[in-house]
């Protein structure tokens, strides 16, 4: 048995008209993240105020650098269905909300190709 | 159309206060507080991919005492959200809901935020002084 809402029966409901895609693909970033953010968190600590080569190195080396892409990937999903949730609970007049809602897509596709390139450059230079 | 005169949920003036909502509400503050953190990780990657002079003033600027208030609490907003998840994925799973198990997995999370938080610094001062 799945815990899953029959689709027939989700289909078309919330605001966002796709309820339970949203939901699972927020709750899987959510699983992946929690061994990715504890190690991101705490290799930057460790590399603290660290200089220009000693950063550039760490973010170049192979396996930082895939991992990296992953978190961000995983990230960038996470908190745009994350701010949706929000904006659909407090936006009420349907034009302006539909409008925050791209907007919100838009910044954040920007920020999230933009730490992937910023990743992907460090690493292949 | 009798959409604007909805009431709002929660209605605030009708609850009585319980610490179990506080500690909801702050997981929704953490997420989108961690939102603007991510601004400034993408900007702190890009400055590292610019270049050296660059990336120095990105550092001093994080290295400030105000960069260094606010990345305190990014450290700490990231560390109560992940544990508030495992938490909120815990509930998604159908476990953890008796008020007393709530309650006591609440407290955890709270004491474990700090204690990652502590953890991160340490290793960040001695990384410094190393
Ligand atoms: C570290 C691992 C993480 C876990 C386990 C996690 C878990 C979760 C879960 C389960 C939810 C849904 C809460 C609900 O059903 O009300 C959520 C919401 C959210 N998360 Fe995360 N998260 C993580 C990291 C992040 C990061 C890094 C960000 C931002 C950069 C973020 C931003 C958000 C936002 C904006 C929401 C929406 C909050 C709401 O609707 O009240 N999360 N998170
Ligand atoms: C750096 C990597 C990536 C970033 C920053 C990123 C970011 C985003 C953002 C912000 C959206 C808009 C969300 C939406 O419209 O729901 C999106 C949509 C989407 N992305 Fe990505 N993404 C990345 C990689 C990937 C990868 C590797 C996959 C596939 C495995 C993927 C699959 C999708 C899908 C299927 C959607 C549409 C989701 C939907 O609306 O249902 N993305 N992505």
């Amino acid at each position: 048995m799945s815990e899953r809402t029959p689709l027939a029966r989700a289909r078309g409901l919330g605001a966002a008209h796709g309820g339970t895609h949203h939901w699972w693909i927020q709750r899987a970033t959510s699983v992946v993240m929690v061994p990715l953010v504890l190690w991101f968190a705490f290799s930057l600590a460790a590399l603290g105020p660290a200089d220009h080569a000693t950063a550039a190195a760490w973010v170049a080396h192979p396996v930082n650098a895939v991992l990296a892409l992953v978190l961000i990937a995983a990230m960038f999903h996470h908190l745009h269905l994350g701010l949706e949730v929000i904006i659909e609970d407090y936006v009420h007049s349907r034009w302006v909300k539909f409008a925050t809602l791209i907007l919100q897509k838009f910044v954040t596709i920007i920020f999230g190709f933009g730490a992937a390139f910023a990743v992907l450059k460090i690493a292949l230079s | 159309m009798s959409e604007r005169s909805r009431p709002l949920s929660p209605h605030l003036l009708i609850y009585r206060f319980e610490w179990p909502m506080l500690l909801s509400i702050t997981h929704r503050f953490t997420g989108v507080g961690l939102a603007g953190g991510a601004i400034v990780l993408v900007w702190w990657l890009i400055a590292l991919a610019v270049g050296p002079e660059y990336f120095a003033y990105a550092q001093a600027i994080l290295g400030s005492w105000v960069g260094r208030l606010l990345l305190l609490g990014w450290t700490w907003a990231t560390f109560y959200h992940l544990c508030n998840g495992i938490r909120h994925l815990c509930w998604d799973g159908g476990w953890g809901f008796e008020l007393r198990v709530a309650r006591a997995t609440g407290v955890l999370v709270v004491i474990m935020s700090i204690v990652l938080t502590l953890a991160a610094w340490l290793i960040a001062y001695a990384a410094r002084g190393g």
